[in-house]
């Protein structure tokens, strides 16, 4: 099986690392990928509009793409993964987004959802297996107590995104587990840092990251983990006094793996 | 009052939501990360949208400070989602002519050397048509 990957605009730019680790990390373990050709950003933020089409053309073609190669469609930045998953919802479940965009884009057969959008991570989980990925680790990560910041955008609105608990998520303290360190859960790591208000208003963005931090100080976090390229700008570059160690987990990963 | 509703009902047809399910407990400005930056927090959205309040709302700043965090959508125990209300109102705002929240000429000003593409993509999504 191989899996069309979608890295996205970010992934290309400002947020190599996450692209980089997570292809030495795939070949490490045994899966394969291919870039999709002339692949477009996804925008960004999903059209909440019902009668916004023209916004969510990229993705549709994005998706037509993986069905016309019979793959399922591999996703890593959360916001990527959420407008996919999401406009991949409209095309199946809402008739006149549906009607709309398959006569605007005239593609060879209509295009109605069928592509099989997954995140890196499901991949790792349902794939790969996290007992099967232990064993695969090399240098286990001892001793360190990493925090998940899932962020919002992999988590809600769960009934489309269907990622994880969205209120009690583990997915990511499972795979930190399976690296051989030790997760530590605290209050805010599904709380949002803000996104893209980081761009009109800095100090409401700092704000949301100041809370999550102190939340993951308090809770004996040593360093956090998203899959978020804007995360990481926000994490980063919006807190106040107080900061923490980010990383992507895509690095982590290829470090347990000794592929860093 | 007929313009108010008519624009009330622009506002559910753009959104999709239904704002009448809303049974007023609050869950949804208690979850709401810009709470304290609102004027009008997102249980008000969903009632002055009931009672035709559009230009008010329009009016707001509140628009602009919502995250599209939908942690709103998801505790509301009445399926109400208040995130696609609050963007509907943005969306007829936005959508006249001189409305836009951000213009490409403010970007130079505001970029450092680390923001990520996605950054910009998603501001303009949101405050621009
Ligand atoms: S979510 Fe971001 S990084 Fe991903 S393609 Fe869209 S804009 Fe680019
Ligand atoms: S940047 Fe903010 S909005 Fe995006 S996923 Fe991260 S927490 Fe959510
Ligand atoms: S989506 Fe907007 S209104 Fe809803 S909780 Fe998040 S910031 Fe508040
Ligand atoms: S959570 Fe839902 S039901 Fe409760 S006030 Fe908000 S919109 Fe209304």
């Amino acid at each position: 099986m191989i899996y069309s990957y979608y890295p996205g605009c970010t992934l290309k730019t400002k947020a190599k690392e996450l692209d980089i680790y997570a292809r030495k990390s795939l070949e490490a373990l045994g899966i394969e990928i291919e870039e999709l050709d002339n692949w477009q950003c996804c925008g960004g933020v999903y059209p909440l509009a019902k009668d916004e089409i023209a916004t969510k053309l990229s993705s549709i073609r994005t998706l037509n793409q993986a069905k016309e190669l019979g793959r399922p469609l591999l996703t890593l930045c959360s916001a990527c993964h959420h407008v996919l998953t999401r406009v991949n919802n409209d095309m199946k479940t809402n008739g006149d987004i549906n009607m709309r965009a398959n006569n605007y884009c005239a593609f060879d057969e209509p295009y109605n959802g069928e592509t099989q959008v997954i995140h890196f991570l499901t991949l790792l989980k349902e794939v790969v297996g996290f007992d099967n990925l232990a064993k695969k680790v090399v240098n286990p990560l001892k001793g360190r107590k990493i925090g998940a910041y899932y962020g919002c955008l992999l988590l809600r609105p769960s009934n489309e995104l269907a990622f994880d608990d969205p209120e009690n998520p583990s997915i990511l303290e499972d795979f930190i587990k399976a690296l051989g360190a030790t997760p530590v859960v605290y209050p805010f790591r599904n709380e949002c840092c803000g996104g893209y208000i980081s761009v009109t208003n800095k100090s409401q963005a700092t704000k949301n990251v100041d809370k999550i931090v102190a939340s993951a100080k308090y809770k004996g976090c040593e360093q956090l983990i998203t899959a978020c390229p804007l995360c990481m700008y926000n994490l980063n570059e919006n807190a106040g006094a107080d900061k923490i160690e980010v990383k992507y987990f895509t690095e982590l990963l290829a470090e347990a793996l000794g592929v860093k | 009052m007929k313009k108010d509703m008519e624009l009330a009902n622009e506002v559910i047809r753009i959104s999709g939501a239904n704002p009448i399910r809303c049974m007023k407990c609050g869950k949804c400005s208690a979850s709401c990360p810009s709470f304290n930056e609102m004027e009008y927090a997102p249980h008000k959205f969903v009632d002055m949208v009931v009672h035709g309040r559009i230009e008010e709302l329009m009016e707001s700043k509140s628009i602009f400070h919502c995250l599209s965090c939908f942690a709103c959508v998801e505790r509301c125990p009445r399926g109400v989602e208040p995130a696609k209300i609050v963007e509907a109102i943005r969306v007829v705002k936005q959508r006249q002519i001189g409305e836009n929240y951000l213009d490409a000429n403010d970007i130079p000003a505001i970029v450092d050397e680390q923001i990520p593409q996605q950054a910009l993509v998603s501001a303009f999504r949101k405050f621009k048509k």
